[in-house]
C-alpha cells in the first residue's frame, strides 16, 4: 500500500470549535485587507479607524449600540426559527412591516399622550412583524412550500410597500418631496438615554434576549424546540406538534423583528424613511451564526456587527466607500459556513 | 469449465466490518432458466445479486460468466458483461420520461435532436413489444404505475443488451395482478433464451415461475433444488431452519383479562394501499404476543396506529376497556402504551442531544418532571443520572451526545425511558436489531422482566427465534392478515416459515 494521506468525512463530527468562529472573523478581516491594499491604503490604518471609529470615542460607542439594537432583536427572532429548522430569511420585511405598523399608528392615532402611543405602536410594530412570520409559517405548514422562498419574497413585498406609502399617501407634506413621514412628536419617540442617540430599545432588546435565553434552557416550550431541531421524527414520536410549534415560533421570530422595526422609527430616525433598514435582516443571519443562536452571543455578535457598520462609516474619511463594511460581513459569514463544513473533514494518514 | 451456466459463483464471502453478509456462497444459474434465490430478510440474497452487479466487491470467492472467470468492479463492467440488474427500489428519474430514462448514460451522440430522440423511442418500443412489455415510452415516469416502472427497468437492461438479468424482489411493489404480468414477462424472456434470477421472500411465486430454486440463510447456501422435484414444504423448512432453542422459561401464565383488542382493522400504509386487512388481534394482560412476517406485510403500520402515529380507516381498538377515538401521540403515552420504534436513531433519539434531554422526551409533561411550564432542571438531572446507572447504559457524561454511544447502550437508554412510562404495553419493533449478542441478551431479559411484572409486550420481530424465545403466542402477519398463529408450546418453525410466505396453517395460499 502507498503511503501518504487521505482526506475522510466525518459525518459526526461534532459541531465546530469555538475558536472556528474567531478563525473566521480573523481571516475576514485578512481578506478585506487585500482588498484595501489594492485600493492602494494601508489596512492597518483602516481597520484602526475603524474600530477606533467603532469603540474608541462615546460617540462612536453610542452609535455602534444603536445599530446593534435592531441586529440584536431581528438576530434573535431569526435564532428562534433557526432552532427547529426553520429558515427565515425574512427578518428584514418582517423589521419593514413593523417599522410600518408602528408609524402607521402616528399617522392614523395622532394626538395621543406617550403613554398611549408608544405601547400602542410597540404593540402594532409586534402584530405587524409578526403577521409577516405567519405569512411565511402557514403556507410552509399546511402546503408544505419552502420558507426560504416565501420568506425572502415578502421582504420585497415590505420594502415596495415602505417605498408606496413614503411616496405616496403618508408623504410628509412639509418635507421638501423627501421619501419619508412627518416626523414623530415626542409622545410618539422611544426615550433617550441623556442627549445621545441610544435609546430605549436597547432594553427592550436585552430584555428579550434573557427572556429567550430562559425560555429556551429551562421551559418545556424551549425542551421541544430542542428536539424539534435536534430530530424532528422523534419529537413526533414524543407527541409534540411540530405544525403549532413552526406557527408560533415564526409569529414570535417575525414580531421581534417587527419590534425592532418599530424601535428604529421610534427611537432612531423618529419618522419613517425611504431606505429605513440598510439591511439589519439580513446581517442578523449572521448574527445569529456567529453566535451559534446562543441568545447571549447574539448580544456580542450584534455588538460587533453594530461596530462594523459604524465604522465603515467613519472610514468614509479616508476616501473608502462604508461598504467595506458589507465587504467584512459578507466574508465573515463565508468563512464561517467554510469552517462548519471543512470542521467535519478528517485528513488520515494511510496505512 | 461447464458452458452451459451462465452463471457461477465460488466461494464468495462478503464482509461489512464485523458482519458476515455471504459465507462461501456457492451458486450456479443455467442459461435460460428462471432462478429464484429464496430466503428471510437478511439472508444474503440482495448482497450475491449487489456482488452479481457490481455494487458490491466480494472480499474474497470467484465469479464466472458462461465459464470464463469475470471481473465486476462496477454497475458499468456488468453491463458490459451483459448482466443487467433491476432493483428493488427504481433507478429512474421521475421527471424524464420513461425513454429519456433508457438512453440515460449513453455516451453518443452529444447533441440529442428530436429526430434521434423518436429513433431511440422507436427502436425502445419495438423491444418492448418483442418481449411484451408494453408500456407509454413518451411519458414521463412519474406519470407511470408501479408496474410500468418496472417494465422500463427491464427494458433497460434488455436495451443494455443484458442476457443475465436480476430482479430483487421485484414483487414487492406489485399488486398482484401486476405481478402475475411479471410471470409472464418472465417466461417470455426465458423463452427468448435469456437468464434470469429473482429474489424473493414469496413461496406461492417461487412454485409459480421458477425452474430451480436456491435456498439461502444466514448468509450460506443451503441448497438448490428442482421445482419439479420439491415442494412448499421442503422450501419453507430450508428457508427456516430446524435448530429450535427451548423458549425461556416464565413464572407465570398470562391472566385471562384483555389488555387490548383491535377488531377488523383496515389501515392505508404510505403506498395508498391496505397495509393492515381486516386484522384482529387480542393481547391480553402479562403476555408477550410476537408478531412475526417479512418486513412490508404491515408490522410497521401496526405498530405506529398503537403508538398513535397513523390512523386507520375502519375498525376498532379497545385498550383497557376504553375505545379509542383517533390516533393521537399524546393520548397513547397517557393511555400507557410505550413503543420503541423500528429504527432508533431516526425516530427514537436525538443524536445531538445528551441522556437528560432523551430520557426526558416521553415524560417531560409530567408534573414530576416540570411545573408551570418549566423544566425541573436539578431534579431532571439527579433522576437521569439515576436511569442511566440502573439501566447500566455506558456513557461518557449524562451531557454526552448519544450518538456517541454504542448501538447496545442507546437501546438501553431507549428501554430505560420506556420501562420508566411504566407502560401496560410496550409495542417492541425490532428490538435488537443491529446489537451484538450480549445486547440481545439484555433487552430479551428486559423484555421478560416486564412479562413477569405482569406488564405485556407486543413483540414484532423478523427474527425467528427471538419470537420464540421470547413469545407466549406468535401471530404471522402476511399482506396486512394473520395468516395464522402458535403458541409457544406448539411453536413449529416450519409452520411459522409457510405462514410468512404466505401459506396458512390448512395449506391454502393467499
Amino acid at each position: 500500500m502507498k503511503l501518504g494521506y487521505r482526506v475522510e468525512i466525518d459525518p459526526s463530527g461534532k459541531d465546530s470549535p469555538w475558536w472556528v468562529t474567531v478563525m473566521a472573523v480573523v481571516l475576514a478581516f485578512g481578506l478585506v485587507a487585500v482588498f484595501i491594499l489594492v485600493t492602494g491604503k494601508n489596512p492597518v490604518t483602516v481597520y484602526t479607524k475603524m474600530l477606533g471609529g467603532a469603540f474608541a470615542t462615546p460617540f462612536g460607542l453610542t452609535e455602534t449600540l444603536v445599530k446593534a439594537i435592531p441586529l440584536m432583536l431581528c438576530g434573535l427572532g431569526v435564532s428562534l426559527a433557526y432552532r427547529i429548522q426553520v429558515w427565515n430569511i425574512g427578518a428584514e420585511g418582517q423589521f419593514l412591516a413593523g417599522a410600518m405598523a408602528a408609524t402607521a399608528v402616528t399617522i392614523y392615532l395622532p394626538g395621543q399622550p406617550a403613554w398611549i402611543s408608544l405601547p400602542v405602536m410597540l404593540l402594532a410594530g409586534l402584530a405587524a412583524g409578526g403577521l409577516w412570520g405567519l405569512f411565511t409559517a402557514l403556507p410552509k405548514v399546511f402546503f408544505n412550500v419552502n420558507e426560504l422562498i416565501i420568506s425572502l419574497m415578502l421582504n420585497y413585498i415590505a420594502i415596495l410597500g415602505l417605498n408606496y406609502v413614503v411616496f405616496g399617501p403618508w408623504k410628509d407634506p412639509k418635507g421638501f418631496n423627501f421619501p419619508g413621514t412627518p416626523p414623530f412628536t415626542d409622545a410618539q419617540t422611544l426615550p433617550a438615554f441623556g442627549d445621545t442617540r441610544l435609546h430605549f430599545g436597547l432594553i427592550l432588546a436585552l430584555v428579550a434576549v434573557v427572556l429567550a435565553a430562559v425560555a429556551v434552557k429551562y421551559t418545556r416550550w424551549g425542551y421541544e424546540l430542542r428536539l424539534i431541531g435536534a430530530n424532528p421524527e422523534a419529537a413526533r414520536h414524543a407527541g409534540i406538534n411540530i405544525r403549532r410549534h413552526v406557527i408560533f415560533v415564526m409569529l414570535l421570530s417575525g414580531g421581534l423583528a417587527g419590534l425592532a422595526g418599530m424601535a428604529e422609527v421610534s427611537g432612531v430616525a423618529h419618522r419613517l424613511l425611504y431606505g429605513i433598514s440598510p439591511g439589519y435582516g439580513y446581517t442578523a443571519i449572521i448574527v445569529a451564526w456567529i453566535a451559534r443562536l446562543n441568545p447571549f452571543g447574539i448580544v456580542v455578535s450584534a455588538v460587533l456587527f453594530g461596530g462594523l457598520i459604524a465604522g465603515g462609516y467613519s472610514v468614509q474619511t479616508l476616501g473608502l466607500p462604508s461598504s467595506i463594511s458589507s465587504l467584512l460581513q459578507g466574508s465573515v459569514l463565508f468563512f464561517l459556513i467554510a469552517g462548519s463544513i471543512l470542521g467535519k473533514v478528517r485528513l488520515r494518514r494511510t496505512v | 469449465m461447464d458452458d452451459t451456466l451462465s452463471v457461477e459463483l465460488r466461494g464468495l464471502v462478503k464482509q461489512f466490518g464485523t458482519v458476515l453478509a455471504n459465507d462461501h456462497v456457492d451458486f450456479a444459474v443455467r442459461q435460460g432458466e428462471i432462478h429464484a434465490l429464496l430466503g428471510e430478510n437478511g439472508a444474503g440474497k440482495s448482497t450475491v445479486m449487489c456482488m452479481l452487479s457490481g455494487v458490491y466487491r466480494p472480499t474474497s470467492g470467484e465469479i464466472y460468466l458462461h465459464g470464463q472467470l469475470a471481473k465486476i468492479h462496477s454497475p458499468k463492467d456488468a453491463m458490459r458483461l451483459k448482466v443487467g440488474m433491476v432493483f428493488q427500489n427504481f433507478r429512474l428519474v421521475p421527471t424524464l420520461t420513461a425513454a429519456e430514462n433508457i438512453v440515460l448514460g449513453e455516451s453518443r451522440p452529444i447533441w440529442r435532436t428530436k429526430g434521434w430522440m423518436a429513433k431511440k423511442t422507436a427502436e425502445i418500443e419495438a423491444l418492448a413489444t418483442r418481449f411484451g412489455l408494453g408500456f407509454p415510452a413518451g411519458r414521463a415516469i412519474w406519470q407511470l404505475s408501479v408496474g410500468e416502472q418496472q417494465r422500463v427497468e427491464i427494458v433497460k437492461t434488455l436495451y443494455r443488451g443484458a442476457d443475465l438479468i436480476i430482479l430483487d424482489e421485484p414483487t414487492s411493489v406489485l399488486t398482484p395482478g401486476e405481478a402475475d404480468q411479471l410471470f409472464e414477462t418472465l417466461r417470455r424472456l426465458r423463452d427468448e433464451g435469456k437468464t434470469v434470477i429473482l429474489t424473493t421472500h414469496k413461496l406461492k411465486e417461487v412454485m409459480a415461475v421458477a425452474d430451480r430454486i436456491s435456498v439461502m440463510r444466514k448468509g450460506k447456501m443451503l441448497a438448490t433444488l428442482d421445482k419439479s422435484a420439491t415442494d412448499e414444504r421442503e422450501v419453507a423448512r430450508l428457508m427456516v431452519g430446524q435448530d429450535r432453542k427451548e423458549p425461556r422459561p416464565r413464572q407465570n401464565r398470562p391472566g385471562g383479562e384483555t389488555l387490548l383488542w383491535i377488531k377488523d382493522l383496515v389501515v392505508i400504509g404510505d403506498h395508498g394501499r391496505h397495509a393492515l386487512d381486516q386484522f384482529s388481534l387480542k393481547v391480553k394482560v402479562g403476555e408477550i404476543v410476537g408478531i412475526a412476517g417479512v418486513a412490508g406485510n404491515g408490522q410497521k403500520e401496526l405498530a405506529e396506529v398503537l403508538a398513535g402515529l397513523r390512523s386507520w380507516k375502519t375498525g376498532t381498538i379497545t385498550f383497557r376497556d376504553h375505545l379509542w377515538k383517533g390516533a393521537s401521540v399524546r393520548h397513547s403515552i397517557e393511555s400507557g402504551i410505550s413503543h420503541v420504534p423500528e429504527n432508533r436513531m431516526k425516530s427514537g433519539l436525538a443524536g445531538s442531544l445528551g441522556s437528560v434531554d432523551n430520557l426526558l422526551v416521553k415524560s417531560y409533561r409530567s408534573s414530576e418532571r416540570s411545573k408551570l411550564g418549566f423544566l425541573k432542571t436539578g431534579k431532571n438531572r439527579l433522576w437521569s443520572q439515576n436511569l442511566v446507572e440502573q439501566f447500566d447504559v455506558k456513557t461518557a457524561h449524562i451531557d454526552a451526545p448519544v450518538h456517541q454511544m454504542s448501538g447496545g447502550n442507546q437501546q438501553k437508554l431507549l428501554f430505560a425511558r420506556e420501562i420508566h412510562q411504566r407502560p401496560h404495553l410496550m409495542v417492541a419493533v425490532h428490538p435488537t436489531q443491529g446489537l451484538d449478542v450480549g445486547a440481545t441478551d439484555g433487552v430479551h431479559n428486559l423484555l421478560m422482566a416486564l412479562r413477569d411484572e405482569g406488564k405485556s409486550v407486543l413483540l414484532i420481530s423478523e427474527d425467528l427465534d427471538e419470537l420464540l424465545l421470547l413469545s407466549d403466542r406468535t401471530v404471522v402477519l402476511f399482506g396486512g392478515r394473520a395468516m395464522g398463529e402458535v403458541t409457544h408450546e406448539t411453536a413449529d418453525r416450519e409452520q411459522l416459515g409457510m405462514m410468512m410466505a404466505g401459506v396458512s396453517a390448512s395449506g391454502e395460499s393467499l
